[in-house]
């Protein structure tokens, strides 16, 4: 150790550096842990009121994906994409609309998937159909000028996807007792999230809105098996058609309470 | 300004107001030039670059994306499109040629911020403040990629103060306003030239790229230099003009250092013609 004995110079150069080091170091770790617990927050949200275009990557591999260039707001033709500030929702600079305000119009050349540099926006949905921002849900089914037995259908006539996405289901006015009520469904199957029902329903509020697809979609359990699916698949009954229970019929020999004996 | 202490005085009584202030000049018009094309669009519907820095479109057709974003993409494991890789190696060859960090003094919007507040603090002779290490920004760049691996998210670009600005410009502020300003008493009370000169890591990855830069400052009349010391007092980067004037055995003239931003301030300010463009080879040219 003492052998090669250092300058006083070497020994205060070396402490210097590795001060200037350990100062960096810390500085760099203390934004680091600010700008992680900001960003990470910002990334976990997930807003309600925030739809993202068509074509966007789902949930975290948007947010990775997405350069926030702005390019499909300006794509869009019915400026209805905007990219998020600091004090919205969504995390800054992303691309997003609000279906109550301007609903995605579904573009069938898709300008704003083409408009898209980083892939953020799938360039392999080429059918604008298949697109799936998010899925209208009738969340208000006290307000909803339909259920109160009136035929509003305003949510149904605007659906570009009509009696696709969004059917009238009849049933009967219990209420009035001769009526019929024609109750809006939607259909996740055709559904595509762009917002035209949210945006036309006619109550100050709509009764109708988009939500993002996690949060309006249940999930079976992975090994139900529906019995109509099943069958339709295997072009058959996977048990025997009819089914002969043995018939039991109450047995009169043994009397049905047995004797009490104290 | 008429002290003739003044940094650049000499060069304005010697060479004429003009000619020392010559680069600066083109170099403000080139960034005012860069945000009128982005916003000639939005504004009166003449679309020349559509988008923001982070990615564009020239004329509709060719696309430039900014690599450091890319590059963040990468981190989260995201190969980004093909038309936005294009882009990234389009604005990298020409970093590489015009010198990565012209980036900084020909094209950020952020450098007009930093650049008034640097003026400022000359103007009203104020203390340099803390002291922060150049080396910064590399740590920064560590620190950006870091974060981005851990959340799987570009979380920089959510306060990264260069596209905050520009895209505040382009597509309206909100509240991104106060990061600029955040950046501009930072630099003016705090620390000379503290964002741009020891913490963006922007310009950390831009002064990477101008280490193989063609087109640098040369110090080719340095023989001629007085050791008035201007260009050290108003160059953003000072510490890389030392090897090119006065380096010894071999070293000079040329600016090698990553961090000069071409920004040609020093050639202004020269009243002996020290310096001027060239190219990084070591030719001589006179």
């Amino acid at each position: 150790m003492s052998e090669r004995r250092e300058s006083p110079e070497q020994a205060s150069s070396r402490r210097k550096f590795l001060l200037e080091t350990a100062r960096s170091a810390c500085g760099a770790a203390l934004v680091g842990l600010g700008l992680g617990l900001y960003g990470n927050r910002q990334a976990m949200a997930r807003p309600v009121y925030t739809m993202r275009p068509p074509g966007a990557l789902p949930g975290k591999k948007f947010l990775a994906a997405c350069i926030r260039c702005g390019q499909c707001v300006r794509a869009c033709p019915y400026q209805t994409l905007r990219l998020a500030r600091p004090e919205e929702e969504a995390a800054t600079g992303t691309p997003y609309f609000s279906a109550r305000q301007i609903p995605c119009e579904l573009c069938e050349n898709r300008p704003c998937i083409r408009a898209c540099p980083s892939g953020a926006l799938d360039p392999q949905l080429t059918d604008i159909y298949k697109a799936r921002m998010g899925l209208a849900v009738l969340i208000d089914r006290e307000n909803c000028l339909n259920f109160l037995g009136l035929r509003c259908d305003v949510c149904y006539r605007s659906c570009p996807l009509i009696d696709k996405a969004i059917t009238l289901n009849a049933l009967h006015n219990q209420r009035s007792g001769k009526h019929t009520l024609f109750l809006p469904e939607v259909h996740s199957k055709h559904c595509t999230g762009c917002g035209k029902c949210e945006k036309s329903c006619v109550l100050e509020k709509a009764a109708i809105k988009v939500v993002p697809l996690e949060l309006a979609q249940g999930e079976l359990g992975h090994h139900y098996r529906v019995g109509w699916e099943e069958k339709a698949k295997s072009g058959q009954s996977l048990i025997p058609e009819q089914l002969d229970l043995p018939d039991r019929m109450p047995d009169f020999t043994t009397p049905i309470t047995p004797e009490w004996k104290p | 300004m008429n002290d003739e202490n003044y940094p650049g005085a000499l060069a304005a009584a010697k060479k004429g107001w003009f000619s020392s202030h010559r680069w600066l000049m083109l170099r403000r018009l080139s960034q005012l030039a860069f945000l009128a094309l982005f916003l000639s669009g939005p504004l009166v519907g003449l679309w020349i670059f559509k988008g923001t820095l982070a990615a564009s479109r020239f004329l509709d057709t060719i696309p430039l994306a900014d690599p450091f974003i890319l590059l963040q993409s990468l981190v989260t494991g995201t190969i980004a499109g093909s038309t936005a890789l294009l882009g990234g190696a389009l604005i990298a060859g020409f970093y590489l040629v015009s010198g990565g960090r012209a980036y900084c003094a020909w094209v950020c919007p952020v450098n007009i911020i930093t650049d008034f507040a640097a003026w400022l603090r000359l103007r009203f002779n104020l203390q340099e403040g803390l002291s922060l290490n150049r080396n910064n920004r590399y740590w920064m760049i560590g620190m950006v990629f870091l974060t981005t691996a851990l959340t799987g998210s570009l979380v920089w670009e959510l306060i990264n103060p260069v596209t905050m600005l520009h895209r505040g410009l382009v597509f309206g502020f909100g509240l991104a306003w106060t990061i600029p300003l955040g950046i501009f008493c930072f630099d003016l009370f705090v620390s000379k030239r503290g964002w741009c000169g020891h913490l963006c890591p922007v310009g950390g990855f831009y002064s990477l790229l101008g280490r193989f830069s063609l087109i640098r400052v040369r110090a080719d009349g340095r023989e001629n230099c007085s050791n008035c010391l201007d260009c050290y007092a108003v160059c953003p980067e000072p510490q890389v003009i030392s090897p090119a004037l006065k380096g010894e055995n071999g070293q000079g003239p040329v600016i090698t250092g990553g961090n000069c931003t071409n920004c040609g301030r020093c050639i202004d300010i020269c009243a002996e013609r020290v310096f001027s463009f060239g190219s990084r080879f070591k030719t001589e040219y006179r």
